[in-house]
């Protein structure tokens, strides 16, 4: 399995996660959210960036729980809470906000 | 020991887990798949705290470079474990002095205290063996990795 963009091939796990994180990018995280149904927007990618810079200060995906009370200290309350999160990634923002930002599943997704 | 136990707020009952981290970081799977095991027990609202003796203490070592060996380097994944609400780390003194190191070799892992204007605190605390011994009986799950 596999995402196909202008030539290239970046191999996907069985639940649409990339296998390789260095290939990410940009284009491909459009590619991976018009797959999950979701139009990428300036709030959409400042969760996005948000994850990834987590992911190189952690090397760990948040859960979702850990994901919004960290918004909730670096963007606000009006941001860092459920409503607004799954507003943004209907089917769970840590979910499909990692997937789109190229990242692991998250640990402790349960 | 208590014989009540105490009640979180959906009326689950709290327990007190440790994990006991005995290995060195890298030969084996067992620290990483302590640390996986660790988060994802952060999601149970359970009393959880991790104890480092041994060559465990090796784990927490500051400034931790994997690239010789061909794989990922976690260890900044201790850092993240305030986030996770996870903010009791034991690290035995003696472990600590028989092999040549000091609390000064450790990570800063820190969390903030919500019921302390967010302060934040350190989550390392390096406790004596009879100390360490004493927390272990407290506990209802300890688990050895």
């Amino acid at each position: 399995m596999a995402y196909q963009y202008n030539g290239t091939t970046v191999e996907h796990d069985e639940e649409g996660y990339i296998t390789d994180i260095s290939l990410w990018s940009r284009e491909l995280a459009d590619i991976i959210a018009k797959d999950e149904n979701i139009e990428m927007t300036d709030e959409h990618w400042e969760v996005v960036n948000f994850l990834r810079d987590y992911y190189e200060e952690y090397q760990i995906a948040p859960a979702v729980r850990v994901l919004i009370k960290s918004i909730k200290k670096s963007m606000g309350k009006d941001k860092g809470n459920n409503k607004y999160m799954y507003h943004l990634f209907p089917y769970g923002p840590a979910k499909q906000a990692c997937k789109i930002a190229g990242l692991p599943k998250p640990t402790g997704c349960v | 020991m208590s014989d009540i136990e105490a009640p979180d707020a959906e009326g689950g009952v709290v327990k007190k887990f440790m994990f006991v981290n005995r290995k060195s970081p890298h030969g084996t799977v067992y620290a990483v798949e302590s640390l996986e095991v660790v988060l994802i027990s952060a999601a149970f609202d359970q009393d959880v705290s991790l104890a480092f003796l041994d060559d465990g203490v090796f784990q927490i070592v500051k400034q931790q470079d994997t690239s010789g060996l061909g794989i990922k380097n976690f260890s900044p994944a201790y850092r993240a474990l305030g986030d996770f609400e996870i903010t009791k780390l034991y690290v035995e003194q003696e472990a600590l002095d028989e092999r040549g190191l000091t609390a000064d070799d450790l990570m800063e892992i820190m969390y903030e205290d919500e019921d302390d204007d967010y302060e934040e605190k350190p989550s390392v605390r390096v406790v004596g063996r009879g100390e360490l011994s004493k927390l272990m009986s407290e506990q209802d799950v300890l688990l050895s990795f």
